[in-house]
């Protein structure tokens, strides 16, 4: 049975050999952060970390994560990012929330000071129907702000 | 005492009579300007739960024992199943249940568009019922589908009966005119894609249903749902808490849910029925496409003298009538008026409304009209707008609760302004352009709707009723209404929303219609729990009540006395102080609207036919502003979906078979982050005198109403090429640059 690590706790996972990361999270373990809204790699809401990098989990095979840590947003909840996406209103219905924020984690972890282009270009595989894109560049600047 | 009484309610400009009961509604509104908390900035109270992934959305609904299921969909525009065998499909691995046409009408053995919903499995896992589909053995009959809808109001294959208006006489006012200007306009089918498809659980416990659903009104879904299974209403428990998006489309039951329902009964078992994306872009609604053939006369000095219109719609296989011809109607203070839309039957997916339904279209048609008008008469487009503005309604000859579009234009000048500058700025092939439009809209919001406040022991306030937050921030408005009328801090105030079992009725999400449908009854609620605070706290302290008053979580007294709120509601202990309020109606005889400008300022490269949009000024008058922060953010979010529908999205059928091309958002173009331009809002935030006890109105879908032609006419300031076409595609741009060299040449031509 493969081992999945899952927000530094291993987890024991089985299913069908095409089960997704995103179904696995979701419906195995409980960890309905992650969404899936396409289902096929084209709107970024299913967004997760393997190994620091954004993952699209809905078209991610489960068993061909192996050994390597997956975070999901459960493990980002403490992330300033968190309260800055509040408080900059950049979320209305919320569905693409989660995927946003691992995303632009994994944004304000390489580039500290990203500029709005960069934004623009680290930020565009993760769609938004409401169009909160405006606050969602405010809430990340903001927190590049505060960490100077 | 309970007030029965009888009044108008509109929905999307639609009105009907209906009864309602109200309590009095005798509160003043508060003074124009913000108050301590409402009018003030408010990061959403719903923000922490939906952005660390706790929230519990309809899709995030898992019950023992759950099964999902599969429907099986026609490939084809137009068929008919003449042969359904679903025996294979139960025998395979996880199967528990099927459903046929015969047992649900829901589903059909004649599909009219690609997508109809034909049969349904439930299984143990979504793949295992996927896969069981494909065991199904069906043999279709294909007829050929009706796509053209000019071909099919030739034909007369129409939803409902052409609408038809006139006021005064349009052959006149054209006969009196010293210009003249006719065009033709389209826009396209655009698809809703909220994030969350459309989706429902269902499970039955002792003949009681409940549906956990994405909604946007779940009094109309247990309503229609206890109809459908012949059960009194109260036997329907609707749960929507958190909902991902519905832009108009959510308003329904939908084929999902009571094909789950039904499939649950049959199984014994929860069922959840969720659409694919694939499905979402085949069969849950769309924006229909409209053709508008417009004309416009008026005077040298602009005055328009008619205004005429023949709208044909492409309604698909069932839905209705967007009202297109609305702002041609309501925008201008034009004496002959006249207008036909015609709604095409075809064999495309039911239409659904979609945030301000034929007001998004018929304002392109509209407002770019003006535009070239305008250009013809060698007018400045707001100056245009200032001579033909309207005083009053003219469609029902009534006056408007408050109008303050002239207020908006006055605003709007400082943008419009820069002109000059940006023209300036244009270099290469890169053009450089200006244009606005006017935005007219409903929003006023009606009865029926209630709310309970309860304050316990604890000093807290706790707002309850039936409504549904479908993200644009409702839960976190009717906070602040509620922290406001009880003089609490606005963290002191919980809310709970969006179950049918455990709150009193509200009314739909839909029409820009939620907040000032509910938030009057909040605000009723909540002085009705702080009248009896201050009776009991009088009572306790043996003062009189009229120098009582609640303030920052205090009962205080003119002279002086203060005791903690929670110091007079726990006299009873765990007990509360309950209050209940209602909607009252909106004013006789008066018509309420939203109004609004946008100026838009756009670059193209006249050599490729690109178009970026660089920045885009909002000013709209929807009375008083609730919270500014979350406002700020619907107005985003209308123009950044307006410019989806105005540059890059399109539903593409195959136009032989019918077959959507663009099921996929690979395919269907929605705007990125990278797509959006600077966005500059202005809300008037003047309350509406006449309307509730808040005086304010909706503003859901005002903000996407002007976006298109506001870069239209931009693009046509910029270039001198009049677009016609939605979306503005690369290869529209260039036919109307062309087109437009070629009338520079014929003028030259005729010159030499």
């Amino acid at each position: 049975m493969p081992e999945l690590v899952v927000n530094g706790e291993r987890h024991d996972v089985e299913g069908p050999a095409m089960r997704t990361l995103a179904e696995t999270l979701r419906e195995d373990l409980g960890l309905t952060g992650t969404k899936i809204a396409c289902g096929e790699g084209h709107c970024g809401a299913c967004t997760v970390l393997v190994d620091g990098a954004p993952t699209l989990s809905c078209i991610t095979l489960v068993h061909a994560v192996g050994d390597r840590e997956v975070t999901t947003i459960e493990g980002l909840r403490d992330h300033p990012l968190v309260d800055a996406f509040v408080r900059a209103d950049a979320l209305q219905c919320g569905f693409c929330t989660p995927g946003q924020i691992v995303s632009a984690s994994a944004l304000v972890r390489d580039q500290p000071e990203p500029a709005r282009d960069d934004i623009r270009h680290a930020m565009a595989g993760n769609l938004c129907r409401c169009g909160t894109y405006p606050k969602i560049e405010e809430a990340i600047l903001a927190v590049a702000a505060d960490a100077d | 005492m309970a007030r029965l009484i009888r009044t108008e309610k509109e929905v999307e400009g639609k009105y009907t009579e209906q009864w309602i009961v109200v309590e009095e509604d005798s509160l003043d509104q508060w003074p124009e300007g913000p108050q301590t908390t409402v009018g003030r900035p408010a990061a959403r109270v719903t923000g922490p739960a939906r952005a660390r992934g706790e929230a519990e959305y309809t899709a995030d609904v898992q019950l023992p024992g759950m099964l999902h299921t599969a429907v099986l969909r026609s490939p084809h525009g137009h068929a008919r199943v003449t042969r359904l065998e679903l025996g294979p499909a139960l025998e395979a691995p996880g199967v528990r249940g099927v459903l046929t046409p015969e047992e649900c009408e829901h589903l059909t053995s004649e599909p009219g568009y690609p997508g109809e919903p034909v049969a349904a499995v439930a299984a143990d896992t979504f793949a295992q019922a996927e896969a069981a589909l494909a065991r199904i053995d069906v043999d279709w009959e294909i007829v050929e589908p009706r796509l053209d809808p000019d071909d099919a109001v030739r034909r007369e294959e129409l939803i409902g009966e052409p609408q038809r208006y006139e006021r005064g006489d349009a052959d006149r006012g054209l006969a009196e005119a010293d210009v003249v200007v006719e065009a033709e306009y389209r826009t396209q089918t655009v698809l809703h894609n909220a994030l969350e498809t459309h989706q429902s659980v269902c499970v039955w416990e002792g003949g009681r249903l409940t549906v956990y659903t994405s909604t946007q009104f779940i009094w109309g879904v247990r309503a229609e749902v206890a109809e459908h299974f012949g059960i009194p209403e109260d036997r329907v428990r609707v749960v929507c808490r958190y909902m991902g998006g519905g832009f108009g489309a959510k308003t329904t039951p939908g084929e999902y849910t009571y094909i789950a329902a039904q499939l649950a009964r049959k199984t014994g078992r929860p069922v959840r029925c969720a659409l694919t994306r694939r499905e979402e872009n085949l069969a849950s609604g769309n924006r229909h496409a409209t053709i508008q053939r417009l004309v416009a006369g008026a005077r040298e000095d602009g005055t328009l003298t008619a205004l005429g219109g023949e709208f044909t719609m492409a309604v698909g296989w069932d839905g209705f009538q967007s009202s297109t011809a609305g702002p041609m109607q309501m925008l201008y203070a034009c004496d002959n008026v006249r207008t036909v839309e015609y709604g095409a039957k075809l064999n495309t997916g039911p239409n659904a409304a979609f945030r301000a339904p034929g007001f998004v279209e018929g304002t392109f048609g509209l407002e770019c009209l003006l535009d070239e008008l305008a250009a013809k008469l060698g007018l400045d487009p707001l100056e245009l707008r200032r001579r033909n503005y309207a005083d009053s309604d003219l469609v029902d000859d009534r006056p408007f609760s408050s109008k303050n579009l002239l207020e908006c234009y006055r605003r709007a000048e400082p943008h419009w302004g820069r002109r000059d500058e940006v023209r300036a700025r244009s270099e290469g092939p890169w053009r450089r352009g200006v244009g606005l439009a006017s935005q007219i809209w409903y929003g006023a919001g009606g009865p029926p709707s209630y709310a309970w406040v309860r304050v316990g022991s604890d000093g807290r306030a706790h707002v309850i009723t039936g409504g549904q937050d479908i993200g644009t921030g409702t839960t976190t408005a009717l906070a602040q209404i509620a922290a406001e009328e009880l003089g609490l801090p606005l963290d002191r105030v919980e809310i709970s929303i969006g179950d049918s079992d455990r709150g009193p009725y509200a009314s739909i999400s839909a029409g820009s219609s939620t907040t000032p449908s509910l938030g009057p009854a909040v605000r009723a609620a909540a002085a009705d729990v702080a009248r009896q605070i201050v009776e009991v706290a009088a009572q306790r302290h043996d003062l009189e009540e009229r120098v009582l008053s609640l303030r920052d979580g205090n009962v205080v007294s003119a002279d002086g006395g203060s005791w903690g709120l929670e110091e007079i509601t726990g006299l009873f202990d765990d007990a509360q102080i309950i209050g209940k309020g209602s909607r009252g109606p909106n004013p006789t005889g008066m018509r309420v609207l939203t109004f609004g400008v946008q100026v838009a300022e756009v670059a193209v490269d006249v050599e490729t036919g690109e178009i970026r949009v660089e920045r885009i000024a909002a000013i709209h008058d929807i009375g008083r502003v609730i919270n500014p922060l979350g406002a700020s953010s619907q107005v985003e979010g209308g123009i950044i979906q307006g410019l989806g529908h105005t540059l890059s999205e399109q539903r593409l059928l195959d136009p032989e078979s019918g077959a959507v091309l663009t099921q996929t958002l690979d395919a269907y173009k929605l705007p990125t982050i990278a797509d959006v331009p600077e966005i500059v809002t202005e809300l008037l935030d003047i309350p509406d005198p006449h309307l509730t006890n808040l005086g304010a109105k909706g503003l859901g879908e005002p903000p996407i109403i002007p976006t298109a032609a506001a870069i239209a006419n931009a693009i046509r300031d910029a270039t001198g090429a009049d677009v016609r076409s939605l979306p503005i595609t690369r290869e529209e741009m260039l036919r109307a640059l062309e087109e437009a060299r070629e009338r520079e040449r014929a003028v030259a031509g005729s010159a030499g």
